[in-house]
């Protein structure tokens, strides 16, 4: 209790209003697919450039390696966003969103000369909106807060219960 | 414990009177969740009410009976015996459909796959259905394609070099020979414009079955003796290879105009663009091409065929068509590039205005039209062809109230897409099929004001091989535009003339009717020669519904 009470209230509003909007972020990706019939990742995947594009497009060749990539992203992505607004195992959320976002960004880098199917909505070099995520995951993760305002709190006390 | 104790009891001091414990006061802050959560459920909510109306709207678009799924030949039918007449390029590939191919070809493909192992060409080609048949007999009249034939028939392992084959088929040098076989069942016909109906009326006199290139025939005269003949003989399958029948997208597309989706329709505007030589009928020269391995007399035409042809165009006073050069002289341009004379081709009306005209007959049964008009020229390969690269046809159809345009040229090959154009919505077809909602519609005018169509916008988007129809959204229409997704129906890709071959074969066991037989073909045949006659002597053809002859007023 020590170590987090140590914020200030406006840090501790602006760290959980972070983790409200990445884990609605989250949540809405997923629900989007959960109640689109038949999403596959199939097109996003076939579309990924640079180093790793051969892993990627990998996946899409084996039907059920593509249904376990489907399901993955489609269940993940939803727990993830709970996870991150409820506050609940939230650690686990973090690794989950990092992890999801580093394949994001390596499957579709900003490279100098890679030109994607899907339009961007802005312009990028390197430096995309999935890696800026990711580092705001790693900022939250290394200043937890779901132990002040969340289920994670109700965990902690039941185990020291 | 004593530790949480202590926490309450201090951030108790400052208000004793409210005896509020840790754990609650946790879970009243995690209780933050709840409205963020509601707001989420609500904007799903709205979301999905909104997307399940503009479905809605696209209901109309739903059917119900798909095409007929791929039934899979049965592993006891009886061997069909097949002979081959014709292994220049459209027979090579009519074989490879069928599943056979010279071990050489075997190889390239293999080179491919380790070149690019992405590359499946190889595995689709081993993994094709054994359609059971076996190739009794092939002939061609250039000794290097006959022979090549003979490997094909023989590699019934779809082995490459050094591999196991099975039985040489014969080798016949005249096609009257093969036909008089008694180890042939049905034949597939792939020799030059100039014999198809010939060669399709002797096999059928002969008791084959037939599959024959498109398009049917050369002369207007034998175009009628071949249907009387295959009408004679109702117990031989014919089929006319157009394998665009085999079309998925195309019978969805006979299913929205069938439930007036597009309203009346008055246009439709068809097209090939092509730019390069091979495009252009220009083929390579056979390094082992000669008098010597060359049946050239075989090759000039059957007499009667080329005595009907020169009537006409004696007649017509077209004759500065003919030729130029005499039909007994030996010419390795004229063997491998017979497309670009009249004297053996049917030029861009019989060689792709037929697969344009058929995909339209086959999804409107439009028929014959009442009258047609060309006009052209030989504007780009200025090489001595006398058939036009850039050729216009405009064909009415008076009953219908609606014209068909066809408009080509062998110097461009900028896409364009089929479109059929009615009152409500035009509808473009290709391997997919795109709706697109017309600002002045009637039928769709309460949609249009409501918001829920965007005329102007591809409103419907039909992808074959994908389960779910749905309203396009711009995620869709960029890999579809792109053709990077469903080149794939269920995980696995069809040829259609693989299709369309087994197709013929299965009726052949069955005794039905194949999907592009002799009235389909006549009508092919004749649109395809009243297009051609309008672009020769300059003016417009009609067609004599009641007498079936083509007229010049």
């Amino acid at each position: 209790m020590k170590r987090v009470s140590q914020y200030s209230k406006p840090q501790i509003y602006s760290l959980l209003t972070l983790r409200l909007f990445i884990g609605w972020y989250f949540l809405y990706e997923g629900l989007a697919k959960v109640f689109t019939p038949n999403w596959s990742a199939y097109g996003y995947l076939i579309d990924s450039k640079g180093i790793f594009a051969p892993f990627f497009v990998q996946l899409t060749e084996n039907p059920a390696v593509l249904s376990v990539v489907n399901f993955i992203n489609i269940w993940g992505l939803t727990l993830v966003g709970l996870s991150l607004i409820l506050g609940l195992f939230n650690k686990t959320g973090y690794i989950g969103a990092i992890l999801f976002l580093l394949m994001f960004y390596l499957s579709h880098p900003p490279l100098l000369y890679a030109k994607y199917i899907l339009p961007t909505e802005g312009s990028y070099l390197w430096i995309d909106k999935n890696l800026i995520m990711l580092a705001a995951v790693v900022v939250l993760m290394l200043f937890p807060t779901s132990r002040i305002i969340g289920f994670d709190s109700l965990l902690i006390r039941k185990k020291k219960s | 414990m004593s530790e949480g104790k202590n926490d309450i009891q201090k951030e108790n001091v400052n208000n004793p009177e409210k005896k509020v414990s840790q754990g609650r006061r946790d879970a009243l802050k995690a209780m933050v969740a709840v409205p963020v959560l509601g707001a989420m459920a609500y904007g799903v909510y709205q979301k999905k009410k909104t997307e399940l109306n503009n479905r809605n709207a696209a209901g109309m678009f739903r059917f119900k009976g798909d095409v007929a799924a791929y039934t899979p030949t049965n592993s006891d039918a009886p061997i069909l015996r097949l002979g081959i007449i014709g292994f220049g390029i459209r027979g090579k590939l009519l074989m490879q459909a069928l599943g056979f191919a010279t071990p050489d070809y075997v190889e390239n493909l293999k080179e491919q796959e380790r070149i690019d192992p992405e590359n499946t060409r190889y595995r689709d080609f081993l993994a094709q259905e054994d359609l059971r048949i076996e190739i009794t007999a092939v002939c061609d009249i250039f000794d290097a394609y006959g022979e090549d034939a003979v490997r094909a028939g023989s590699n019934v392992y779809r082995e490459g070099k050094n591999g196991r084959y099975g039985r040489e088929p014969k080798r016949y040098l005249h096609y009257r020979d093969l036909l008089a076989a008694s180890d042939v069942d049905a034949v597939v016909i792939a020799a030059p414009d100039h014999w198809h109906g010939t060669m399709a009326m002797d096999a059928i006199k002969a008791g084959k079955h037939v599959y024959v290139e498109k398009p049917m025939t050369w002369t207007v005269p034998e175009t009628y003796a071949l249907r009387a003949v295959v009408k004679e003989n109702p117990h031989l399958v014919f089929q006319l290879g157009h394998q665009n029948r085999q079309i998925e997208a195309y019978e969805r597309a006979r299913q929205i105009i069938e439930k007036g989706l597009l309203g009346k329709i008055t246009l439709i505007e068809t097209g090939t663009n092509r730019n390069d030589p091979n495009g252009a009928w220009v083929y390579p020269i056979h390094e082992k091409a000669s008098r010597d391995t060359i049946d050239w007399k075989q090759f000039e035409g059957d007499p009667e065929r080329i005595k009907e042809y020169m009537d006409y165009m004696t007649s017509a006073g077209v004759t500065k068509y003919v030729g130029p050069e005499p039909r007994d002289k030996f010419s390795l341009e004229r063997f491998f590039r017979w497309r670009c004379w009249w004297d053996y081709s049917t030029g861009l009306s019989g060689d792709l205005l037929t697969h344009e005209y058929d995909a339209m007959n086959q999804i409107l049964h439009l028929g014959i039209p009442s009258s047609a008009s060309s006009s052209g020229g030989v504007y780009f390969f200025k090489d001595g062809r006398t058939v036009p690269d850039v050729l216009q046809t405009v064909f009415e159809y008076k009953e219908k109230d609606l014209t068909m345009f066809y408009s080509a040229t062998l110097a461009n090959q900028f896409k364009r897409t089929r479109k059929i154009m009615g009152h409500d919505a035009t509808m473009e077809v290709g391997n997919t099929l795109t709706v697109t909602v017309d600002p002045r519609s009637e039928q769709y005018h309460q949609k249009i004001e409501q918001g829920i169509i965007k005329p102007g916008e591809p409103f419907y988007t039909y992808v074959p091989g994908q389960s779910v129809d749905a309203v396009s959204s711009a995620t869709e229409r960029y890999f579809l535009e792109r053709g990077l997704l469903y080149s794939f129906i269920d995980g696995k890709r069809y040829n259609t003339t693989f299709l369309h071959l087994k197709e013929w074969i299965d009726c052949i066991r069955n005794g039905k009717q194949p999907s592009c037989g002799i009235d389909q073909g006549f009508e092919e045949a004749i649109t395809a020669h009243m297009g051609t006659r309008a672009y020769l002597e300059g003016r417009t053809m009609y067609w004599d519904k009641d007498k079936e002859l083509i007229t010049r007023e």
